[in-house]
């Protein structure tokens, strides 16, 4: 039964959606805030080089020394967003074409490919990397184990993410505040909320996320350091979050299906298995998807129900107020 | 207006090479072969004129969306099946022998309808349903890409090659017949300087581009509309059908693009994952754009610069040049740029106070 086509496909789902759940859930606060960062690739593949980077050349227990790595991925995703962040809130820059030159500068033939090279990384499997956490008799019940059990502490951790997210953007003074930012920035100011303030700090916090995502890829997923290692996951994460509504809880179904549609298409191959021209549905499929929904949210009837942020991409300038 | 641009430049090349010394390299010697490799040694030039020709179909794609406010970042999709319908149109109407005009035509014609109607997508759903075309165009990138693939690896399609020993091991694209190969003229200098057939065309489409924006009307109410959809609105300016227009004449211009990398340069639809896919075009087109400050001239000029920068990369890559550089030259460029760009909008003027201010008139 665990071999059977979707329990293999969810669970490989669970396991490619994990980095896509924690880039989206990144970028949903930074979206949140009225930023819009495009740089999600870039930032997600500096974290991936400089978590793998921790683990190759410090020394340390394999616990101590992964949590480090993950430490050290969401610092080096969040000083990347910090070059977005500058641009776009201090100098007012076009959100766009500056999340753009972010994932330019820091990915595939980038920064971090540069620093991978550098580094001499490409040569050797990690050294350590997260291991399922549950014994492997746990693992082999039925439906459950492979599913929920035969996850690394990574994907266990993403759902208590999703919780704080949660209760941080529903619960908490902050969290109002923030959605307050994104959704019209001149009121919040008004209410003498540091507009600017807000925008930096979720823009970091979505980058350290973005740097964790890529961890996930080196230290986990695919345990070893290539150019490009994400391969265009960052993308899809921005997608997820449109997909999602901007809701954290959504993001999570949002990124397990479209994990599973990673997972479907080599699966179904495997099998002899062809509905169509499966490799190209399952592949485009979350993007189509995330093309559909974006037509609903700007249909303004159906906008404010969703939840996107009204000041999405707008840079606050408190003159023009 | 030079002045800005050329301070970031000045400035992104500072940065680059403090991050070549953190890294423990030399800058002055690294610039010094980056330079030589694209624009000095023997048949640089002729490379460089390879990587730079698409970045001048993608920057000037992006050049004619972005002035209008439309940020069409899906230059990379519409490259990719501006390819696809133009190898299909080469295929068709070519044959044995010499370049023929027609086969050329054609090719040309279909790279700009399928790039036309890939940036019409887009297009639609902003101008019916005001969806917001950035992440639409961008997600149709990737959709793009995967059709390409698919043609070539994952059916019998008409684009790939059915017959010969190979194509029963390897999964390979057709050649395209030699009447539809894009002639180039040649320049007898510096061992050579092959000028392809598409850096004419992207020479003729930047004109175009400057006397549509600037000497027509088309061009000026369609600023207008970037600037202030209200007063077009007001003016009477049909919003709709500048949309769709703006949006079809950016993405034609990018899938010429695809139409020269067929006929120019890869003489067949390459779909291999790490080739034209790989180059990411589209998105460095972007960054020509916005450096030349989607002026369609100075497009072709960054196009060039920037494409001797990749050229570079690719030449000498390897060995003791770390990769990536030329990504984060590029990157870093851009931000300078960008920060730039604040200078430009809050123009900073040193003005003296006149030496005796007329006295403020007293309350009697």
């Amino acid at each position: 039964m665990n071999h059977s086509l979707a329990v293999v496909v969810i669970a490989s789902g669970v396991a490619y959606g994990t980095p896509l759940l924690y880039a989206a859930l990144g970028e949903l606060l930074t979206e949140r805030s009225g930023v819009l960062n495009l740089g999600v690739e870039g930032m997600m593949l500096i974290g991936a080089v400089m978590g793998f980077w921790t683990v190759q050349r410090v020394h340390a227990g394999s616990g101590a020394i992964l949590v480090v790595a993950i430490g050290v991925a969401a610092l080096a995703g969040a000083l990347t967003a910090a070059i977005h962040a500058f641009l776009v809130i201090t100098l007012r820059a076009s959100q766009i074409v500056s999340g753009l030159a972010l994932t330019i500068f820091a990915g595939a033939a980038g920064l971090s490919s540069y620093l991978g090279n550098d580094f001499n990384l490409g040569d050797n499997p990690a050294r350590h990397q997260f291991h399922a956490v549950f014994p492997a008799r746990v693992q082999r019940w039925p439906i459950v184990g492979p599913i929920v059990f035969g996850q690394n502490v990574l994907v266990y951790v993403s759902w208590a993410c999703v919780v704080a997210v949660w209760l941080y953007l529903t619960r908490t003074r902050p969290g109002l505040n923030v959605r307050a930012v994104g959704d019209s920035p001149a009121a919040a100011d008004a209410m003498g909320i540091d507009v600017a303030a807000y925008r930096y700090a979720h823009t970091l916090v979505g980058g350290a996320f973005a740097g964790v995502a890529g961890a996930t890829f080196t230290l986990a997923i695919t345990p070893q350091w290539v150019d490009g290692i994400t391969g265009g996951a960052g993308w899809i994460a921005i997608a997820l979050v449109i997909f999602a509504f901007w809701r954290p809880e959504l993001c999570l179904v949002g990124a397990y299906f479209f994990g599973a549609l990673q997972a479907l298409s080599p699966e179904l191959q495997a099998r002899g298995i062809h509905i169509g021209p499966t490799e190209l549905w399952a592949n485009s499929l979350p993007y189509l998807m995330t093309i559909v929904v974006l037509v609903l949210v700007s249909a303004s009837s159906t906008r404010r129900w969703l939840g996107a942020p009204a000041a999405l991409g707008l840079p606050y300038v408190r003159e023009e107020r | 207006m030079v002045a800005v641009p050329a301070a970031s430049l000045v400035f992104a090349f500072f940065a680059s090479g403090l991050v070549l010394l953190a890294t423990g390299h030399n800058a002055l010697s690294s610039y010094r072969r980056l330079f030589d490799a694209a624009f000095v040694a023997n048949g640089a030039l002729g490379q460089t004129l390879v990587s730079a020709t698409p970045l001048a179909f993608t920057g000037l794609a992006a050049a004619a969306a972005f002035r209008m406010r439309l940020f069409n970042i899906g230059g990379e999709g519409q490259l990719l099946v501006g390819a696809i319908t133009a190898a299909a149109a080469g295929l068709y109407f070519g044959g044995s022998g010499g370049p023929s005009a027609f086969a050329i035509a054609a090719m040309v014609v279909a790279g700009c309808a399928g790039g036309a109607a890939w940036a019409l997508i887009p297009g639609i759903l902003r101008a019916f349903f005001r969806t917001n075309e950035i992440i639409t165009s961008l997600m149709l990138n990737y959709v793009a890409a995967y059709l390409l693939t698919y043609l070539i690896f994952n059916t019998q399609s008409y684009w790939r090659q059915t017959t010969g020993f190979n194509a029963a091991v390897f999964p390979t694209s057709k050649d395209l017949p030699s009447s539809a190969l894009w002639p180039g003229a040649t320049i007898h200098l510096r061992g050579g300087i092959l000028l392809p057939l598409g850096a004419g065309f992207a020479v003729l489409a930047a004109a175009v581009l400057w006397v549509l924006y600037s000497r027509t009307r088309f061009g000026f109410e369609a600023q207008v509309l970037g600037d202030s959809p209200r007063a077009a609105r007001y003016a009477g300016m049909r919003t709709r059908r500048k949309i769709l227009a703006v949006m079809a004449i950016s993405g034609a211009i990018a899938g010429l693009g695809g139409a020269s990398q067929d006929g120019d340069f890869r003489h067949t639809l390459d779909a291999d994952p790490n080739g034209l896919q790989r180059q990411y075009y589209g998105y460095s087109g972007i960054v020509v754009a916005a450096l030349a400050r989607y002026n369609p001239f100075a497009v072709l000029l960054v196009a060039f610069l920037v494409g001797g920068l990749q050229n570079a990369g690719n030449t000498l890559q390897g060995a003791d040049f770390p990769s990536g550089l030329v990504g984060v030259i590029q990157g870093i460029i851009l931000f300078s740029a960008l920060g730039g760009e604040l200078l430009v909008r809050y123009r900073i003027r040193i003005s003296r106070r006149p030496a005796a201010a007329p006295p403020a008139p007293e309350a009697a």
